[in-house]
């Protein structure tokens, strides 16, 4: 790493290098067309040490952390940062999640949020200035009383040593030095100075998540909180037409039953002062809807409508070449292939909540929330208030996966919407396990339509690839952002492939469709990984080479970070050369939000099933801040990667009902479904830091699959993949 | 004249001895079968065969799929350590919650397997094989099959199912218990008689 | 609304509930006893595990009422127990959690493996925990775990 004497992040040159390579929260533009009222002052371009770093007398060093926690271990990571620059004894060191506040919006989005895998690589170099000015301050103040110069000090462990045996504690200094003026220029360390980045640093919050301490937001409570329960449409857009609640209202504990608008149409609050109240109130409701005038959408009609569309030619993403080319290719030396998806639903560990209180001129919320700036104003707007007057609680969540970041900021709209008539009283909405697995915004369905035409050489010389699905940016405040039809979201792993392919074509079909959709952990990249990879391998088993050495030689030569991995993979999956019968390997390599992973697993087919024995996976994510981090990330993000494969994987609907309603109907994977091992090699890098939170999600389907086609001899394009 | 007459004498003798200790045949075979039938067609009923598995986990519901959450048999039948039957499954229904309950909540043993391992129920002439060989029924005899019939708790159970988790009632066997346990008492009167055949 | 008094983490409680309120939420609401967890409702995930007469039960279904004089232990009290203690640090000393939520329920799932096989097989851990659901798919290091803790009480047995 160069000593960096750079402090100001040049935001401008910042937004157009990664606005080309930052796949899902293509949120940048907002910085040009401010979404929110005028009321949202633009994010400071100097951030406060005091905002993020406080010494307590004791010697506790609390850091507060920008992000939502819910499982990425940024709790961990961000102090990591600037307790190194800070030169902090890491043992003190307490992390904190930050309320909303403009000083913790995202340095390059502009709002405060939790996304795009974006957390570590937007704010590695903002949390080492704050370390280093914390530490400098410290430093100065050391140096006034000692009356030595700032050159004379060093830092180690929260303490300044000065000339002779002089030393000072941070905690004795910091109520002083926190008077100090900010340097506007601080010198940062050499990436050979490190002493906690790029260490495996155990998590900050194991203790309080192994003993029941840690709460979250559903795990709130306080004096005189309610609990309310909504009873949502069968059938998106539904309107309550009447109600019959003299059962529910029989309860002991029942406090109000009453209808409250919805974006589109309108449901039914319930509050009572327990959960099983609410539960048994909410059960005894009899609501008559309207549900007239709705698409009642329907997996089977969508699927053949879909794959209508995917016959013909969309609105064009990308086109390179010729688009004859194909036409030279003799039918022999094509393949054609059609790929459907379902839709799929985040449902994180932590059913959906949020708690608002009420107090007329003013708020307070508690939510876990990825999308701070967002839910707030949301609550605001609902309460008649300025996003200022609502105190902005981040809560710990359970899970996001992407759930947690809504455009419309639903959930905190229902619980201002309920909370609004109980004014002085806190309110917490609990979304249950059913009202999610219900609820709507999901990864939406897709179908894929591929013609490869392969040259003489067994590399693809054309390819037609159409892929239809709903776009995740209409109707939301970023659909300014879809360019000439096309949502990027809906080509990103295609679009933007690595691979060198002179006439490429990719087109796409938008269909409306009576269905919320949203990112889900790794976004686009989900179903067009599955696709390049699987066709990919196709391509190199009938060309009969080895799959990692085919796709070395079909990617483009300045794919450095890809090219990085498939070599370190290449040299880290030997076993892969001497496994038994009935065994056998997958590969699949992707590249998204920056960041480079290839991935090779071991995989058997036991009681109809897949069972990966191993994976082995190669990442480069530049320099890695915490490799246990990074190691946990790649082991988890594959497991929930399979989310894509297993029987029970997929929402569908008929007639505009969900059929499934909780996890016996819709089966996330259970621990024999995942890798049972999983070793990650990390190349060595001091590049910027990339994301770890999206990246691991795309490779490991179509690495599984590629082993079992080894397997089977099938090809496997339908997913979930109800039978093997 | 004594000498002509003994062998019949013997005859009726032993005539009178073996209707004495033999079982009463009151019922005879054909009314038997037919009892039977009735007696099948609940034990392959949702409510009966769910736990009667030839494999390592129970069904669950009346299309009789796999039981959720990966549950399994165990060693013994009552699940394992951390994911025991006695986990979810209380000594009563819980309808406020749909899970069924019973005293020792278990799954029969694999000698009482009334479908295959692809989950299909087995023909009558097999499953009454089943249930009347003793090497494999706990060693019961008719009366003591009849007395299981009548009064074992998870047998009773199947006419008390409880609520589904969404408030509706589970379907009850296709006859009574009252049906069920005379068409067993039937059956057993008739000597247990098991359809030919596979 | 009935009154039922229940032993919780060795000492006596007294609640005043709707008789048919899941044990769960008489945990959590009425003895404020948070870190049982709520997932599914439906015993699906595993994430309500507590220990009652030391078996391992998923408190989201059973009504308060059928728990009678059983003792109950939570998460909140397995480490008083010397295999809970040790499951616990396997899982701190492993960096087993990410968001956490599922791992109490684990945990609670996890001890009871190990009181009764204290040195399981990957079948045993598959099958003992195969009902335990992790959306952060944090099994890999699941396992470590147990096989840590295992280690540790073969080595102190």
């Amino acid at each position: 790493m160069q000593r960096a004497v750079k402090t100001e992040l040049n935001r401008r040159s910042f937004i157009q290098l990664t606005t080309a390579a930052t796949g899902g929260l293509l949120i940048s533009l907002y910085l040009d067309k401010p979404l929110l009222n005028a009321q949202q002052p633009p994010p400071p371009k100097v951030y406060p040490p005091d905002a993020f770093v406080h010494v307590r007398r004791d010697g506790h060093v609390v850091i507060t952390v920008n992000r939502l926690e819910f499982g990425q271990g940024v709790q961990t990571s961000l102090p990591m940062i600037l307790a190194d620059e800070m030169d902090a004894d890491w043992s003190q060191v307490i992390a904190e999640l930050a309320p909303a506040a403009d000083v913790y919006k995202d340095p390059l989005f502009g709002i405060q949020m939790v996304g795009g895998s974006g957390s570590i690589a937007h704010s590695f170099q903002q949390y080492r200035e704050l370390g280093a000015k914390t530490r400098a301050m410290l430093v100065a103040e050391a140096a006034d009383r000692w009356k030595v110069t700032q050159d004379q000090c060093r830092t180690e462990n929260s303490v300044v040593y000065g000339p002779g045996n002089r030393s000072a504690r941070y905690a004795d200094l910091a109520d002083d030095a926190a008077k100090k003026p900010v340097p506007q220029n601080v010198k940062l360390k050499n990436a050979s100075e490190f002493r906690i980045i790029g260490k495996r640093v155990p998590r900050l919050d194991s203790h309080s998540k192994c003993d029941g301490s840690q709460k979250f937001g559903l795990d709130l409570d306080l004096p005189g909180m309610k609990i309310a329960l909504v009873a949502h449409p069968p059938v998106f857009g539904g309107r309550v037409k009447s109600i019959d609640d003299r059962d529910a209202r029989s309860l002991d504990g029942v406090r109000d039953v009453f209808e409250i608008p919805l974006a589109k149409g309108s449901a039914v609050a319930v509050v009572a002062d327990r959960f099983w109240t609410a539960k048994q109130a909410r059960d005894r409701l009899k609501i008559d809807w309207d549900l007239s005038g709705l698409e009642h959408a329907d997996t089977v009609q969508l699927l053949a409508k879909y794959k209508q569309l995917a016959a013909t030619d969309g609105n064009v993403a990308i086109n390179r070449g010729d688009a004859k080319a194909m036409d030279q290719i003799p039918p022999a030396n094509r393949i054609v292939a059609e790929y459907e998806f379902p839709f799929l639903a985040h449902a994180p560990m932590e059913p959906l909540n949020a708690t608002v209180k009420f107090e007329g001129d003013k708020a307070e919320a508690w939510v876990p929330s990825q999308f701070q700036t967002m839910d707030q104003a949301v609550i605001a707007e609902v309460l008649g208030l300025k996003p200022d007057k609502v105190t902005f609680h981040t809560e710990f969540a359970g899970g996001g996966f992407g759930r947690r970041a809504t455009t419309d900021s639903h959930i905190p709209r229902e619980a201002a919407l309920i909370a609004k008539r109980f004014r002085g009283t806190p309110v917490k909405l609990i979304w249950s396990r059913e009202d999610d697995v219900r609820g709507g915004y999901y990864r939406p369905m897709h179908v894929h339509r591929v013609e490869i035409g392969i040259g003489r050489d067994g590399m693809p010389v054309a390819w037609r690839h159409v892929v239809v699905g709903q776009s995740l940016l209409a109707g939301t405040p970023f659909a300014m952002m879809i360019k000439d039809g096309v949502d990027e979201t809906a080509v990103e792993g295609t679009k933007d492939t690595s691979y060198e392919i002179p006439n490429f074509r990719v087109t796409a079909h938008h269909p409306t469709v009576n269905v919320p959709v949203l990112w889900w952990r790794s976004v686009g990249h989900t179903h067009n990984a599955f696709v390049m990879e699987t066709l990919v391998d196709e391509l190199a088993t009938r060309a009969k080479a080895d799959p990692i050495a085919y796709r070395q030689k079909l990617l483009k030569a300045d794919a450095k970070k890809l090219r990085s991995v498939l070599e370190l993979l290449d040299q880290k999956s030997g076993w892969r050369k001497t496994l038994p019968r009935g065994r056998a390997f997958g590969v699949a390599c992707h590249e998204s939000f920056d960041t480079a992973v290839a991935c090779a697993v071991e995989v058997s087919i036991e009681n109809k099933r897949p069972r990966i024995h191993r994976a082995t996976v190669a990442v480069n994510c530049g320099l890695a801040v915490n490799p246990l981090t990074v190691e946990s990330q790649f082991q988890g993000g594959l497991g929930f990667g399979l989310t894509q494969l297993v029987v029970k994987g997929a929402i569908t609907l008929k007639d505009g009902h969900i059929e499934q309603r909780n996890f016996d109907g819709y089966a996330p994977p259970y621990i024999m479904e995942v890798p049972m091992t999983v070793d990650v090699h990390i190349v060595p890098s001091t590049e910027p830091p990339t994301g770890c939170g999206e990246p691991p999600v795309p490779v490991i389907s179509p690495a599984v699959v590629n082993a079992l086609s080894k397997l089977t001899g099938k090809r496997y394009r339908t997913l979930p993949l109800k039978t093997v | 004249m004594f000498a002509s007459i003994r062998p019949l004498f013997v005859l009726v003798l032993f005539a009178i001895t073996v209707s004495l200790t033999a079982k009463p045949a009151r019922v005879n075979t054909a009314s038997g079968l037919a009892a039977w039938d009735q007696v099948y067609s609940v034990l392959v009923s949702p409510r009966c065969i769910n736990c009667h598995t030839a494999t390592n986990y129970p069904q669950q519901g009346d299309d009789r799929h796999r039981h959720f959450a990966n549950v399994v048999r165990g060693p013994d039948g009552f699940g394992v350590p951390g994911l025991n039957c006695i986990s979810c499954h209380q000594e009563s229904n819980a309808d406020s919650t749909g899970v069924p309950g019973g005293l020792n909540w278990h799954l029969a043993p694999l000698s009482m397997q009334w479908q295959d391992v692809n989950d299909r129920p087995l023909s009558s002439a097999a499953v009454c094989r089943a249930v009347t060989d003793r090497s494999k029924n706990e060693n019961m005899d008719g009366p003591a099959l009849l007395k299981h019939h009548a009064e074992a708790f998870l047998v009773l159970w199947a006419w008390n199912p409880g609520r589904r988790p969404d408030g509706t009632m589970r379907t009850l066997p296709p006859i009574s218990h009252d049906e069920f346990v005379a068409a067993t008492r039937t059956w057993v009167e008739a000597g247990t008689p098991c359809p030919k055949g596979r | 609304m009935a009154k039922y008094r229940l032993t919780v983490n060795g000492s006596e409680k007294t609640v005043d509930v709707d008789p048919s309120t899941p044990l769960l939420w008489v945990l959590r609401e009425e003895l404020k006893m948070t870190g049982t967890k709520y997932g599914c409702g439906i015993s699906a995930c595993g994430a309500c595990t507590v220990h009652v007469d030391g078996v391992a039960t998923r408190s989201c279904v059973v009504p308060v009422s059928l728990i009678g004089k059983r003792e109950i232990v939570t998460i909140e009290g397995v480490a008083s127990d010397p295999v809970g203690r040790v499951v616990q640090s396997a899982w701190v000393e492993k960096d087993v959690v990410q968001c956490g939520y599922c791992q109490s329920g684990q945990i609670m799932s996890a001890v009871a493996l190990l009181k009764a096989t204290p040195n399981p097989t990957d079948t045993n851990i598959e099958e003992s925990m195969g009902g335990n659901l992790c959306r952060c798919a944090t099994y890999v290091r699941i396992r470590e775990a147990i096989a840590s803790a295992s280690r540790q009480i073969k080595g102190a047995a």
